[in-house]
């Protein structure tokens, strides 16, 4: 492989899991003032971070994504309640299973942006985005061929059905 | 020789045991000058097993030690280490070596010693231990069968009369009583008040009772206990009586302490007596002897 | 239910050292519940491991599959058109599950991915703590609904011990006394007079292992079939 030509610099994928009711509204607002942000950043709306799970970030960096960042309203502010503690509690977990893979926990990071913080959502964007590039690309990328999740050397039967629950149903002995 | 540590209740209005503790290892030479020293000053020595879970020479055979040099030993028994069999059989090897005294414990976790990683047993409890001691007196074992030649131990427990709660302790006290204890070596106790309060609860019950003593050598080791041992309680009065005291001399306070509590339970006749515990400072015993006076 | 979790990864990884084709085999019961060994964690596992390999540029192909449950021969039945092709099974079943399993397919390497801890309960989200230890002989009438030979740390029959401090126990600080909490349920209920009885020692005989035991409906077809 010659090396004459320095290679040209790494664009990073960045992906971004917005909440509806905060994050994404502010990503509106980012685009309704015309604000400028790296157009690297993927943006996913999600109802609630509260539903995002350790798999879907896992997953996003085993398909090669470089950076990836949960987006959830300010404390107190989650549309059901505690989506974004839930959240919150999820991205450090999930931050030390990538430790454990090998790739370096600061890829992934939450952030609170307010509906109202257009300007916070573009810089969001261009921080991770900026951490992404200084991290280098991830590993990942040149595999991320097979699409995510295992699959079986052959089709798995569907389990076979269970019978219907009798377990916590209440029976009274007058009803016999 | 001494008498029988059973006559000494019958025959004195006040009995005094103290404790020795086994070395780990082999060398048992100063353990040797410990016992020459106080075996005619007590009316019994206690003998620690694997005390707080490290691991040191068997109580059994420091017993016959004792026995060897003409004193008279009390065989401590815990259940953390050995199962019912293996109880049983140290008690009727203990009868049969000349130990006829045993004090029935429970035993600390391993957790707090030297081999935390061990298997505990705890087959049996104290109160089942003493219960088992009574079988074997009466010539039978823990499964029904007839002994050919049965023990006579004087069986002892322990009872912690700070507990708090301490109902519970209480509960347990009736339970060891009814399962066979003739006497009661208490935890140390530095808090008369507290101690006559219990013993208003004791004297309902046809038992021994020996408040227990623990030799203070400085007001750190004072406040240690209180922060670290269950059931041990140092008013402030007594560590501030400790720290008073000039550098390096602060055992000199503990030991006129200890005395000083020695003497008025004897004179007030509080209990029927007392249980020295001078841990590491054995050779200190007949000083705190001679300070109860 | 039982409770377990997972080993350290180095530990998974040293297990699964020079096997290319591995198939992790989830449990959908006790382990799910206590978020260890579900569809859930089969997948971040399978994931952790596939990004672990793919980092250290070995080739190695982690296929997942959970079934119901691994302690009932049906269940495991469902995995045989697929076991020949992998070199090792990797199951995150409690240690009855991996068993049952290895013994299902005895000709295949089967590894546990769990560590399993005991009989437990849900205090809360992501909480577990052990209530019995399977003893076969339950008292939890006599002492009020608490078990003595699962939270007494010396399994004492007739408790305390000297080593009870302020109702918590002596081996760990954070651990409650278990008869201190007995002789309060007890008080509660107007029954401390089940505290006066001596226990008796306990019958050992009956936790021999292995256990085993069959109901007794069951018993009279096991005779016939003679």
């Amino acid at each position: 492989m010659s090396e004459a030509k320095p290679a040209a610099p790494f664009e990073p994928k960045v992906v971004a899991y917005c909440c509806t009711y905060c994050a994404y509204t502010a990503g509106d607002l980012a685009g309704s003032m015309r604000l400028e942000y790296a157009p690297n950043v993927r943006v996913v709306k999600i109802l609630c971070t509260g539903k995002i799970d350790a798999i879907l970030l896992l997953r996003a960096f085993e398909d090669g994504a470089d950076a990836v960042y949960v987006a959830g309203c300010a404390l107190g502010d989650c549309h059901f309640q505690e989506g974004n503690l839930r959240a919150i509690q999820t991205v450090a977990y999930a931050k030390k299973l990538l430790a454990e893979t090998g790739l370096e926990p600061e890829r992934l990071e939450f952030f609170h942006v307010p509906a109202s913080a257009g300007p916070l959502f573009a810089q969001r964007a261009d921080e991770m985005t900026d951490r992404a590039r200084k991290l280098g690309p991830n590993p990942l990328r040149g595999t991320a061929r097979q699409p995510a999740g295992g699959k079986l050397a052959r089709e798995p039967d569907p389990h076979p059905p269970l019978p219907p629950a009798k377990l916590g149903k209440l029976v009274r002995a007058t009803e016999r | 020789m001494v008498a029988a540590f059973r006559d000494a209740f019958a025959q004195k209005e006040f009995v005094v045991t103290a404790e020795i503790g086994p070395p780990k290892g082999t060398d048992i030479s100063e353990l040797v000058h410990h016992v020459d020293l106080l075996k005619d000053k007590v009316d019994g020595l206690n003998v620690t097993d694997n005390q707080s879970s490290v691991m040191r020479i068997s109580s059994l055979a420091i017993c016959r030690v004792i026995l060897e040099h003409g004193g008279e030993p009390i065989l401590q028994l815990t259940c953390r280490d050995r199962n019912r069999l293996a109880l049983q059989s140290e008690l009727l090897s203990a009868s049969v070596l000349g130990v006829h005294n045993v004090l029935c414990l429970t035993g600390d976790y391993v957790s707090v010693g030297d081999h935390p990683q061990a298997k505990p047993v705890f087959d049996l409890d104290s109160v089942q231990l003493l219960q088992t001691v009574g079988l074997l007196n009466r010539g039978k074992d823990l499964s029904g069968s007839d002994l050919q030649g049965k023990t006579d131990f004087f069986a002892g427990a322990v009872v912690t009369p700070e507990a708090d709660p301490i109902e519970p302790q209480l509960v347990k006290f009736r339970k060891k009583i009814a399962a066979g204890a003739k006497f009661i070596q208490t935890q140390a106790i530095y808090d008369l008040d507290n101690f006559r309060r219990f013993m208003e609860q004791a004297r309902k019950h046809d038992v021994k009772i020996m408040a227990g003593i623990v030799l203070l050598v400085s007001a750190g080791m004072a406040r240690y206990m209180n922060k670290n041992v269950p059931g041990i309680f140092v008013p402030d009065k007594l560590i501030d009586e400790m720290a008073q005291a000039p550098k390096g001399k602060g055992i000199e306070a503990g030991i006129a302490i200890a005395g000083r509590m020695i003497r008025q339970l004897r004179e007030e006749k509080v209990c029927d007596g007392v249980h020295i515990m001078a841990i590491g400072k054995e050779g200190r015993v007949p000083d705190i002897l001679r300070a109860a006076q | 239910m039982i409770v377990a979790k997972r080993k350290p990864l180095e530990q998974i990884e040293a297990m699964l050292e020079g096997f290319e084709k591995i198939l992790i085999v989830g449990c959908g019961t006790c382990v799910a519940v206590c978020m260890a060994g579900g569809e859930k964690e089969v997948e971040l596992l399978a994931a952790e491991l596939r990004m672990r390999s793919k980092l250290q540029g070995r080739p190695r192909t982690i296929d997942e599959m959970t079934v119901t449950r691994q302690c009932d021969k049906e269940y495991l039945d469902q995995l045989a058109k697929y076991v020949a092709d992998y070199d090792a099974i990797l199951s995150t079943g409690c240690g009855a599950g991996v068993q049952f399993l290895a013994e299902r397919y005895d000709d295949k390497i089967v590894l546990p991915a769990l560590n399993t801890l005991f009989i437990g309960v849900a205090e809360g989200p992501g909480v577990w703590s052990q209530r019995c230890t399977a003893c076969s002989e339950c008292i939890l009438d006599q002492t009020g609904g608490i078990c003595p030979m699962t939270i007494c740390a010396k399994n004492l029959l007739n408790g305390p011990c000297g080593g009870t401090n302020h109702g918590k126990c002596e081996v760990d600080g954070q651990k409650d006394c278990a008869w201190t909490l007995i002789y309060r349920r007890l008080e509660k209920l107007g029954r401390l007079d089940l505290l006066e009885k001596i226990q008796p020692p306990k019958n050992y005989g009956a936790m021999t292992k292995p256990g085993r035991f069959t109901h007794e409906a069951f018993q009279q077809a096991e005779h016939r079939e003679e």
